[in-house]
C-alpha cells in the first residue's frame, strides 16, 4: 500500500536530517519526500510517500510524532485529497516537425515549454504521478537529455468530514491536536 | 531576599553562568563533569556555584554519563553530565544511547568549538548533535545566548516528562563567554510535544477492568515504566485487590517485591521457569510500562499465544510495535493504575491459577550446584542478598552472566534499587552507575556486582570513588572470561573459544583447553590495581571465607573491591535461546 503522509514540523535546523535519519535507521521505505515552508514561517511542511502495510504506516507515523520538533502528522491518502508532482525535463527537439509534435503533446498534458534551445526544449509539467509517468513515456522516443522531479506534495480538500477526521481519537485513545 | 533575587535577575550574565544557574534552579545537586578546552568557562562557572551544586570529576566521560544515570535511576530526578567538545562529547555517546534505550532522564551538556569555526574541522570539533540525533530524546545546539534559558527549561521538561530520556545541550565556547540579561520567565516553545494528553480514557479503563473480570488466568507483566512513573504503590494496590500474579522485566525488578508469594520474578530469556510458564499459559497478559523486547518475548508469535494482550505504555510508538495488543492503552501507567484501582472488583475465581503458579514456583526455583566446593557466582549473590536485606541497599551490575545472576538471585524489595544497563547492555555500566547512586544516597550501601570483563571497561572510576569519597563496594565475580559469550560458545559454537579469555593468550584457557574450574594463573591483579587507586581490596576463593569477606566489605568505611575467584564453567539458567519459545527452554 502507498500512503501520503503530511507532517508539520518546527522550522529549526536539523529537523530534516533527524527525520530522514530516523526513517533510514528504522528501515522504512520512502518513495518521495518534499519539504517547504508554510503560511507560518515557524512551521514547515514535509510530505512523504511511504510504501508499506497499515502496521508499517502506523509505526512510521508514531515514530515521526515522537520527534519533538514534529508538530503533527496526517495520513492524507486516507482522505479526499489533491496530490501533485512537479517536473522539469529537457528533450531533443531540433527545429521542424519534431518540435511541433512535442508542443502538441505538451498541450495535451497541460505542460509548458519554458525554454527553447538550439536543439532541445525544456518542459515544465505538474500533476499526479501517473500523468507525469505517462508524459515521460511519451517523451522517451525523442530522447530525454535531463529530467528533474520534486517530491510529492499533497493537500486535503475541504469536505464534509473536514476537521473531525484528523483530530478524532485513535484506536489507542490518543489524540494529536495542533492549535496555532 | 526578594530584592536581592530581583537584582540578580536583571544582571548581565555569561552563557556559562546562565547554564549553571539553570541547573541550580532545576534542583540539580550534583553533576558529573570532565573538563576540556571547550568547556572551561562552564567549569569556571561551576566553581562559583560550588556551595549549591557539587561537581564530581569522573575519570572518563563515559563514567560521568553512567554516573548521571545512576543518580537518575535511583532518584527519579534528571542526572546531569558534562564533557568538552570532540572526544569528550563522543565519549558520552554510549551513555546517552544507553539512557535512551532504558528511558532514563539525563541532561548531557557538551562544550563545542566557537560558532565561528563550527564546520571547519576545528581542533576537537565533532558534530555531536548530528551524531546523537537518533539516540537522544531531544537535542540542542545553542547558537544564540538569548535562547539559553528557554533551551534549558525545555531540556529538563522533555527529559523528565512523558517517556523519559536523554537530552543533549551542545554549548559553543563563544556562547559560554557571551553575556546577556537572561529572561528566566521565557516560555517553552514545544508545539509538537504533547505529553499531557497521554492519559487513559475512562472507557479504556472500563474495558481493562472487564478484561480482568473475564480472565481465568491473568498475569501482570511489569516493566521499567512502573518504576519510571513511581507506580509500584499502585501496582501493589491492584495486586492486593485482585490477587493476580506479577512477573517483571529486568527493568521492572523492584517494582514488586521478589519475596511476595505472588511474585513470579523475572521473565524472558533468563527469566524463571515459572514466569515463562505463566506467560505461556495465561489467558490475559497485562503489560504495564513494557515494550515486548526480544529478550523478553523470544519468538513473538509464540509469546503468550493463548492470551489477550493488554498493553499500557506512555509511548504510542511502543503499542503494536512488536506484539499486537488486543487492548492498547496509551497512558502514564501510574494514572491508568490509579483509575483502574478505583473501579476494579476483587477476583475470587483465580485461586486455581494462582495455586498453579505457586506450585510451579516451588517446584522449579532458580537453582545452581550448591555442592560445588568453591564459590559460585550464584552463591555469592544469594549470600550478599541475605546479608543486606535489612538495610538500604542499591545494587548495580555490569553486563553479562553476573548481571543475570544479580537479577535472579538478589531479592529486590523496593523500586530504584537495581541499576542495570538493560536495553543497550553496556559493559562497564556497573561501577560508574554505583558511583552516581552513592552520590545521590550517601547513607545507602551501594554495591556494584560486576564481572572482570565489565569492571575493566570503566575501572578508572575507582579513582573517582576514592577521591570523591564515594564508598562504593565492588563485588567482583572474577572468572577471567567473558562469561556470557563463553556460555554461548559452549551452547552454540562447540566451546570454541573466540577471544573470550581475558588472560594472556598463551594460557591454555585462551584456546579452551583449561584444566580446572579456575584459570591457572590469575590476571590481572585486581587487588593491586584497587590498592593503586587507594581502594581497599581482598581476594577470596574458599567457600568458608566468603561470608566474613562480604561482611568486611559491607562494613568497610570507604570504597572496596572484593575479588571473588569463581569458576568459568557456570551457565546462566534457565535460558530460552534467542528467537525461540518457552518450549525450547534450557534448564540444565
Amino acid at each position: 500500500m502507498r500512503h501520503v503522509l503530511s507532517a508539520l514540523v518546527q522550522n529549526v535546523p536539523g529537523v530534516l536530517s533527524q527525520i530522514s535519519g530516523m526513517l533510514a535507521s528504522r528501515g522504512y521505505n520512502i518513495d518521495s519526500l518534499a519539504v517547504g515552508e508554510t503560511e507560518d514561517a515557524n512551521v514547515s511542511r514535509m510530505t512523504f510517500v511511504v510504501v508499506g502495510d497499515d502496521q508499517v504506516l502506523d509505526q512510521v507515523r508514531k515514530q515521526l510524532e515522537k520527534i519533538v520538533t514534529v508538530i503533527r502528522v496526517d495520513d492524507i491518502s486516507a482522505q479526499d485529497h489533491v496530490e501533485r508532482d512537479l517536473m522539469l525535463l529537457k528533450v531533443n527537439a531540433s527545429a521542424g516537425g519534431q518540435r511541433s509534435e512535442i508542443r502538441e503533446l505538451v498541450d495535451v498534458f497541460r505542460g509548458r515549454i519554458v525554454d527553447v534551445g538550439h536543439n532541445e526544449v525544456m518542459i515544465e509539467i505538474s500533476g499526479r504521478e501517473t500523468k507525469i509517468e505517462a508524459f515521460i513515456e511519451r517523451m522517451r522516443p525523442y530522447g530525454i537529455t535531463e529530467l528533474v522531479r520534486t517530491g510529492r506534495i499533497a493537500m486535503v480538500r475541504q469536505g464534509k468530514s473536514d476537521d473531525e477526521s484528523s483530530d478524532k481519537p485513535r484506536r489507542d485513545g490518543t489524540i494529536r491536536k495542533y492549535v496555532k | 531576599m526578594a530584592t536581592a533575587d530581583k537584582a540578580t535577575d536583571t544582571q548581565l550574565m555569561n552563557g556559562a553562568d546562565i547554564l549553571v544557574k539553570s541547573l541550580v534552579d532545576h534542583d540539580v545537586e550534583v553533576l558529573f563533569a570532565y573538563p576540556g578546552g571547550a568547556s572551561m568557562p562552564l567549569h569556571q562557572a561551576l566553581t562559583r556555584c560550588s556551595d549549591r551544586l557539587r561537581t564530581i570529576l569522573p575519570r572518563h566521560e563515559q563514567g560521568g554519563g553512567f554516573a548521571a544515570q545512576g543518580y537518575a535511576r535511583t532518584t527519579g530526578k534528571p542526572g546531569v553530565c558534562m564533557a568538552t567538545s570532540g572526544p569528550g562529547a563522543t565519549n558520552l555517546v554510549t551513555a546517552i544511547a544507553d539512557a535512551k534505550l532504558d528511558s532514563i532522564p539525563i541532561i548531557a551538556i557538551t562544550g563545542q568549538v566557537p560558532t565561528g569555526v563550527i564546520g571547519t574541522d576545528a581542533f576537537q570539533e565533532t558534530p555531536i548533535v548530528e551524531v546523537c540525533r537518533g539516540i537522544t530524546k531531544h537535542h540542542y545546539l545553542v547558537t544564540d545566548i538569548n535562547d539559553l534559558p528557554r533551551v534549558m527549561k525545555e531540556a529538563f521538561h522533555v527529559a523528565t516528562t512523558g517517556r523519559p530520556g536523554p537530552v543533549l545541550v551542545d554549548m559553543p565556547k563563544d556562547i559560554q563567554n557571551e553575556t546577556c540579561v537572561p529572561d528566566w520567565d521565557v516560555e517553552m516553545d514545544l508545539p509538537g510535544y504533547f505529553v499531557e494528553q497521554r492519559r487513559a480514557q475512562p472507557e479504556q479503563i472500563k474495558q481493562l477492568a472487564a478484561a480482568i473480570k473475564l480472565a481465568k488466568r491473568p498475569l501482570i507483566y511489569a516493566g521499567g515504566g512502573i518504576i519510571g512513573s513511581n507506580a509500584s504503590g499502585e501496582l501493589r494496590e491492584l495486586v492486593d485487590k485482585t490477587g493476580m500474579p506479577v512477573t517483571m522485566t529486568v527493568m521492572g525488578l523492584g517494582a514488586f517485591p521478589n519475596e511476595d508469594s505472588l511474585s513470579m520474578d523475572m521473565l524472558g530469556m533468563h527469566g524463571s521457569v515459572y514466569a515463562n510458564w505463566a506467560v505461556r499459559d495465561c489467558d490475559l497478559l497485562i503489560g504495564l510500562g513494557v515494550r515486548f523486547d526480544d529478550r523478553v518475548t523470544g519468538k513473538l508469535e509464540a509469546f503468550a499465544k493463548h492470551a489477550k494482550i493488554v498493553h499500557v505504555d506512555i509511548d504510542p510508538s511502543e503499542i503494536n510495535k512488536n506484539k499486537p495488543a488486543h487492548l492498547p492503552i496509551v497512558s502514564d501507567v501510574k494514572f491508568a493504575l490509579q483509575e483502574l484501582n478505583k473501579i476494579i472488583k476483587p477476583k475470587d475465581d483465580i485461586a486455581g491459577w494462582v495455586e498453579q503458579c505457586q506450585t510451579w514456583k516451588k517446584e522449579n526455583p532458580y537453582k545452581y550446584d550448591e555442592s560445588f566446593d568453591g564459590i559460585t557466582q550464584q552463591h555469592a549473590i544469594a549470600e550478599l542478598s541475605k546479608l543486606t536485606q535489612d538495610r538500604k541497599t542499591i545494587v548495580s551490575v555490569g553486563v553479562g552472566q553476573h548481571q543475570m545472576w544479580g537479577a535472579q538471585y538478589y531479592k529486590f524489595r523496593i523500586p530504584r534499587t537495581f541499576l542495570s544497563s538493560s536495553g543497550l547492555g553496556t559493559m562497564g555500566f556497573g561501577l560508574p552507575a554505583a558511583m552516581g547512586a552513592q552520590a545521590a544516597h550517601p547513607d545507602a550501601l551501594v554495591i556494584d556486582i560486576d564481572g572482570d570483563g565489565s569492571l575493566q571497561m570503566n575501572i578508572q572510576e575507582l579513582a573517582c570513588c576514592h577521591c570523591e569519597n564515594l564508598p562504593v563496594k565492588v563485588l567482583l565475580l572474577n572468572n577471567q572470561h567473558l562469561g556470557m559469550v563463553v556460555q554461548w560458545e559452549d551452547r552454540f559454537y562447540a566451546s570454541n573459544r573466540a577471544h573470550t579469555y581475558l588472560g594472556p593468550t598463551h594460557h591454555a584457557e585462551a584456546r579452551g583447553k583449561g584444566g580446572s574450574s579456575y584459570a591457572e594463573e590469575r590476571y590481572p591483579d585486581f587487588v593491586s590495581i584497587a590498592k593503586g587507586y587507594g581502594v581497599a581490596a581482598v581476594t577470596v576463593k574458599e567457600k568458608a571465607d566468603l561470608l566474613p569477606a562480604l561482611e568486611e566489605m559491607i562494613n568497610h568505611d570507604g570504597a572496596y573491591v572484593l575479588d571473588v575467584e569463581v569458576p568459568y564453567q557456570e551457565h546462566v539458567l534457565p535460558m530460552i535461546p534467542s528467537g525461540r519459545t518457552v518450549d525450547d527452554m534450557i534448564t540444565e
